[in-house]
């Protein structure tokens, strides 16, 4: 059974069809790629399985159950994060921090044990402390854990984003263009990471990328949206050789 | 990790520490008569405006929402507060403290019904609604026949007498340092880590699964509940409370507090509340310059911290003396060199 899959979803602004027929379906450890020029709709479909918008038409079902109508939080705690196209951290925050706070809902202890330090507020934090010790090293991050995240250089808060993503302990992990501003060295290292995590935590990936090396190289499906249709899906190889990808998208020689 | 929690606890020692010995010279200063009772009401009030500062800066600091009728709670506390004391027919020994209890949580039912239409949106609505809370309310207590219009409450009794000048700095000053303690710790919770994310970003909060009305509500009503139970303590200290205490220039008051000790620090709210409370009074000998001195002072600080005295850093006496012993050993050091 697929982790996430949509049918026929779609949305519309007032007359306008920003989105329609979307259907797809990820399997468990899958890495799809999600591309199309500007406007196609890439980012609106993140907002839609994330619930930022109220699809109009169709269904989103997480493991077999549908999550439309749930609330943002909800969906993040049922097992769906992403990140940013314009990176979203918590700035004024240290960098452990913007990870445990992603992992606050996994955290039980209340607002008097908090307050008082009672036994269960030592125990979780401790306990969560470690975690996300742990975490801030898959992404060597770990040596700028007491920083602000506002001070670290663009490439990390992009790694940081990821990680803290990842801290909700997610199914399915989206990432709204990870590569954007990176240069070709730091694209390759955050290949790896990103299959390397995939690996490391058994999670499905949907990624938006405009760059093509990467999504390339990395996604084993790719789905092509324009003008908020699917025009095209299938392996690299495939998406790469379709000439209708190539008119909206890739362009020909 | 057990060195850390070894020197947490020595500060946290320190701090203790601090605190027994400032009351026991105070209360001591003034059972003597040395710090007479003019002084000790001033000391008095800088104590309840470093409760309402504190209480202020855990949702416009921690959460970064704006509040402008913090008075208004003050005003709830401060009625819900002495009705009983003057009502219950129990002792003032016992009715006090439970008086300042429901001024509490009377407040906090008010901090519900505006916080929960008001906190549901993302965005800074909330200044607006409590701006008109704070003069709804006053307005309401000017008409009630229970609040005795805008003749108000007099015969509140104070808990201090003859044989015990102390009582009421106790009560308050013990109340302050709560206060202070349960917004440092709740800020290095969990919850209070989930405020500060919905400070720094509501969208990037709610996709990291923090049900961010929860949390807005929780800080709102935590610093409602503080601010009536300064209210009742107010009410107590002063004996006779009308509407017009609690009208928009005591919110804007206890907001100039905190933003002039900078926005989330707790420190810098106390610091604050204290030379803004002593400081009026301390001009009082200009008399009609007075508060154009206090305004003089207000624009210098903003003008040149723009964050306010100490921005979002917390002072600590432990970093202060670090800072110290390093300068002093850099000059040292610079010594042998010559």
């Amino acid at each position: 059974m697929s982790v996430l899959e949509t049918k026929n979803l779609g949305i519309s602004f007032g007359g306008l069809q920003a989105l329609e027929d979307v259907h797809f379906s990820i399997e468990e450890g899958e890495i799809i790629g999600l591309i199309g020029p500007n406007g196609a709709g890439k980012t609106t479909v993140f907002n839609l399985l994330t619930n930022v918008y109220v699809p109009t038409a169709g269904v989103i079902e997480l493991e077999g159950s549908s999550i439309i109508g749930k609330k943002t939080y909800q969906i993040t705690q049922n097992g769906i994060a992403r990140t940013f196209q314009n990176i979203r951290l918590f700035k004024d925050a240290s960098v452990i921090n913007n990870v445990k706070i992603a992992m606050n809902s996994q955290m039980k202890y209340s607002v008097l044990a908090g307050i008082f330090r009672l036994p269960s507020y030592r125990r979780e934090e401790k306990a969560v402390s470690q975690r996300a010790h742990e975490l801030l090293q898959v992404f060597n991050l770990d040596k700028y854990a007491h920083d602000y995240a506002r001070n670290l250089p663009y490439g990390q808060q992009r790694k940081l984003e990821i990680a803290r993503a990842l801290a909700t302990n997610p199914k399915v992990l989206l990432l709204d263009e990870p590569a954007a501003g990176m240069n070709p060295t730091e694209t390759k290292e955050l290949m790896e990471t990103i299959s390397l995590i995939r690996d490391k935590f058994k999670i499905s990936i949907l990624l938006i990328e405009h760059d093509m090396n990467f999504v390339m190289g990395i996604c084993e499906h790719i789905v092509v949206l324009d003008y908020g249709r699917i025009i095209a899906e299938g392996t690299a190889a495939e998406v790469r050789r379709n000439p209708k990808v190539i008119a909206a998208y890739l362009g020909g020689e | 990790m057990a060195d850390m929690s070894k020197k947490k606890k020595i500060s946290y020692a320190v701090n203790l520490a601090i605190v027994i010995i400032l009351y026991c010279l105070l209360s001591l200063l003034i059972s003597q008569g040395l710090i007479d009772s003019y002084l000790s009401d001033i000391l008095t009030m800088v104590c309840i405006n470093v409760i309402l500062a504190v209480s202020l800066n855990l949702v416009t600091g921690l959460l970064g929402q704006l509040v402008l009728g913090h008075a208004g709670f003050m005003l709830v506390g401060a009625y819900a507060a002495a009705l009983f004391t003057l009502h219950s027919g129990l002792p003032l020994s016992v009715a006090f403290p439970i008086g300042l209890l429901a001024g509490g949580v009377v407040a906090a039912l008010f901090g519900i019904i505006i916080g929960v239409p008001a906190l549901r949106l993302k965005g800074d609505y909330l200044a607006i609604i409590t701006l008109g809370f704070g003069e709804i309310i006053r307005v309401i207590a000017n008409n009630l026949t229970i609040t005795n219009g805008a003749k108000g409450l007099y015969g509140i009794q104070s808990l201090n007498s003859r044989h015990d000048l102390t009582a009421m700095f106790s009560y308050v000053f013990f109340i302050a340092v709560f206060v202070i303690f349960v917004s440092f710790t709740f800020g290095t919770s969990r919850h209070g880590r989930a405020v500060i994310a919905i400070r720094e970003d509501e969208i990037a909060a709610e996709a990291s699964g923090i049900n961010t009305t929860y949390y807005k509500l929780l800080a709102f009503i935590l610093a409602a509940f503080f601010a009536g139970v300064a209210g009742g303590l107010y009410a107590h200290q002063i004996g006779i409370i009308d509407p017009s205490k609690f009208d928009f220039n005591r919110s804007t008051e206890i907001l100039v507090m905190v933003v002039l000790g900078g926005m989330g620090s707790i420190t810098g709210s106390i610091i604050s509340a204290t030379v803004l409370t002593i400081l009026p009074e301390a001009l009082r000998g200009f008399s009609s310059y007075r508060m154009l001195l206090y305004s003089i002072v207000l624009i210098c600080v903003m003008l040149f911290r723009p964050t306010g005295l100490l921005g979002r850093s917390e002072f600590s006496l432990k970093k202060t003396y670090e800072k110290l012993m390093s300068k002093r050993g850099n000059k040292s050091a610079a010594g042998k060199g010559d």
